[in-house]
């Protein structure tokens, strides 16, 4: 009796957890798909009486009655600064998360204290030094620039994780591919690398969901189509006295498109966990 | 040929020895099992044998070469580990081809290869299966198979079977010495157990603290120990050890007890030592029996009443627990009958197989 009773007040908290992190993306999305005049109707509109794909021809710049905004410019930025910045951090990751793992070398606790230490700065209030330096170099409005900032928020990360990844994996196995004929390089791609490709995969989609997202850091560092991404675009919709929301939430549904096919993409070698069967103890 | 010889080989961790100059010569073919407690070094040696652990000083030669500093692929030898290190997402299969691939072998030959492998260790109905779907004893089998597949010049072993239990171990052990059997190579095998030297062994090498303590064949090792701590080491139960002083009695020199009971010492180790000389005595259970119950054809004995402490029936024999010269020691009733605790008995101690060392260095006095 009060067994059922309990599961009912845990299903209801959860009901509730979702709500509160499921409905504002529901109504982002539905937003995306109705009429300005919709939206904005008091008393609120609920559900949906006609759906429409104007916002995104608008924001497209294929409607005759508004101007459009660069979408195609911005997704092309956000993908080149996101994938770079990825593909950077996971291979530094690799690298370093290896290194940590295996070798031992003079100041290696404190160089992983330091790196985890850099993460408990809030990026945002780096973002004045880094204006002022990047300024100097030039960097200011460039790809690089912003690929660059998002490398040094993502690479303490992925080294951490991908560190664990490597340390759970027995020293011996690697060993036992040197006796069996591999070069250290070899022994580290057929066995190692393959056992800790989940640990890789999950820094990967991490590192590139930060970029993706992040916009407050990439709000100072751009200024044009030359750099400026998805997020920082968003910002294009508000003008002095108005919002455009609908045109707003049909480009956050562009952003979280992408980034959702890819979680479901990678999920599997998220929820594929090491099977260590090859060694006992 | 590979033959594997050693040459004054040290290694040391920054400014802490591990190996102090280790010399052996392990000849083609042979068993040799490394023995010794934790921490002496064996590991270590093995795995500078293999080219894991980088040399301090001295020399290893594998065949005619010197391998010093030649990575592990280029040694030509292989190696099963105390967890078997298989690789995890690889069949069985994939495991023991995976050195013939890795050296570029044709398919043809490759399956060839681990088919021959797989049968000669029973592996043929488990080739599909990934480790993680293998029991400890099976993971073991493939761990050797992984090895043989590659017909290397030299088995390194490191404790390969202290993961199993008591019953699997016994069986594996068998099955290792029949393996050398069927495929002839030189094997250097590593364990803390002495049963596994003693049974395995061509010759065993002990080890204490990165030195050899003696090098033998298990006979040797057994009947001829260099010094105490092999003594102790080697044979279970482990060697009674008991200090003496050298007297004299009626012109023949004998082992004093702290107890004040003497021991005519054999003559060749009479010969050794002189009056007065601080001594250990050491005997083994087999050679203290209670009088009927041992085997001494027509050796010399001394006589002993004693009481017993306890008595440890084995079935075929029981250990009897008893004090002399002011320690405990064991010895052996053979086809026993039921013994209590507190009983009486006189024991026979058979002379000639007193072993004599010297106290101060714990040498035995006949090396
Ligand atoms: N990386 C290392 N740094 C410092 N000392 C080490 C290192 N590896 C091993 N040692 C030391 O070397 C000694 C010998 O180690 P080794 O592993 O060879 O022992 P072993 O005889 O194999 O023991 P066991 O039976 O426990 O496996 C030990 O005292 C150990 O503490
Ligand atoms: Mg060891």
């Amino acid at each position: 009796m009060e067994r059922s009773w309990q599961r009912w007040l845990i299903r209801f908290g959860i009901f509730i957890v979702m709500a509160i992190i499921c409905i504002p993306g529901l109504w982002i999305v539905m937003t995306a798909f109705r009429d300005n005049v919709e939206v904005m109707a008091r008393p609120p509109v609920w559900i949906p009486e006609r759906w429409t794909l104007d916002n995104f021809r608008a924001i497209l710049g294929l409607s005759e009655t508004q101007q459009g905004i660069p979408v195609i410019r911005y997704f092309l930025n956000s993908l080149v600064i996101s994938v770079t910045s990825t593909v950077l951090a996971v291979l530094i990751g690799m690298m370093g998360g290896y290194a940590f793992a295996r070798y031992r070398f003079k100041g290696k606790n404190v160089a992983f204290l330091w790196l985890m230490l850099s993460r408990t700065v809030p990026g945002i209030s780096l973002s004045l030094p880094v204006f002022i330096i990047w300024s100097r170099l030039g960097l200011i409005d460039t790809s690089i620039g912003v690929i660059l900032v998002y490398l040094a928020l993502n690479i303490p990360f992925t080294i951490w994780l991908i560190d664990g990844f490597f340390r759970q994996i027995p020293l011996s196995l690697s060993e036992a591919a040197q006796v069996d004929g591999c070069t250290r390089w070899q022994a580290f791609w057929k066995i190692e690398f393959p056992l800790a490709k989940s640990g890789i995969a999950s820094a990967g989609i991490f590192a590139f969901l930060t970029s993706w997202n992040e916009f407050a850091l990439a709000s100072q560092l751009t200024r044009t189509t030359a750099s400026k991404t998805l997020p920082v675009g968003l910002m294009d919709f508000t003008a002095q006295f108005t919002v455009d929301w609908t045109g707003m939430c049909a480009m956050a549904v562009i952003i979280i498109v992408p980034a959702l096919i890819l979680t479901f993409i990678v999920q599997k070698h998220l929820i594929a966990g090491l099977t260590f069967g090859g060694v006992k103890g | 040929m590979a033959e594997v010889r050693l040459e004054k080989l040290v290694k040391s961790y920054g400014k802490i020895g591990v190996v102090h100059g280790i010399d052996l010569t392990i000849a083609h073919n042979e068993f040799v099992v490394l023995v010794g407690p934790s921490g002496c070094g064996k590991s270590t040696t093995l795995r500078m044998i293999a080219g894991l652990e980088d040399i301090t000083g001295g020399t290893i030669s594998i065949g005619d070469r010197v391998v010093n500093d030649l990575p592990p692929r280029a040694r030509n030898i292989s190696m099963v580990f105390q967890n078997y290190a298989l690789y995890p997402h690889m069949t069985v299969k994939e495991n023991l081809g995976f050195s013939l691939k890795i050296a570029k072998q044709d398919a043809a030959t490759i399956e060839a290869r681990v088919a021959e492998a797989a049968e000669i260790l029973g592996l043929t109905p488990l080739l599909e299966r990934t480790p993680g779907e293998l029991s400890g004893g099976q993971r073991q089998r493939v761990a050797m198979g992984r090895s043989i597949v590659r017909h290397p010049d030299v088995f390194l072993f490191d404790e390969p079977l202290s993961n199993l239990d008591a019953k699997l171990r016994g069986q594996m052990r068998v099955e290792i010495k029949k393996l050398h059997q069927k495929v002839k190579t030189t094997i250097v095998y590593v364990t803390h157990d002495q049963v596994e030297a003693m049974t395995l062994a061509d010759r065993i090498v002990i080890m204490k603290d990165g030195h050899i303590e003696q090098v033998g064949t298990p006979a040797e090792v057994f009947e001829k120990p260099k010094n105490t701590f092999v003594a102790s080491f080697i044979g279970s139960p482990p060697m009674n050890l008991l200090d003496a002083t050298v007297a004299d009695e009626a012109g023949r020199k004998v082992a004093k007890l702290a107890d004040g009971v003497t021991l005519a010492l054999p003559a060749a180790a009479a010969e050794k030592v002189r009056d007065g000389q601080a001594i250990t005595v050491g005997f083994r259970a087999e050679a203290f029996s209670p009088v009927g119950y041992g085997l001494f054809g027509d050796s010399e004995v001394a006589t002993i009443e004693r009481t017993i402490i306890l008595p440890e029936p084995l079935g075929t024999e029981t250990l009897l627990y008893t004090e002399l010269g002011g320690k405990e020691v064991q010895g052996k009733m053979l086809n026993p009958r039921v013994v209590k605790p507190g009983e009486q008995l006189s024991f026979n101690l058979d002379l000639s197989r007193l072993h004599v060392f010297d106290k101060a260095s714990g040498m035995s006095v006949l090396v």
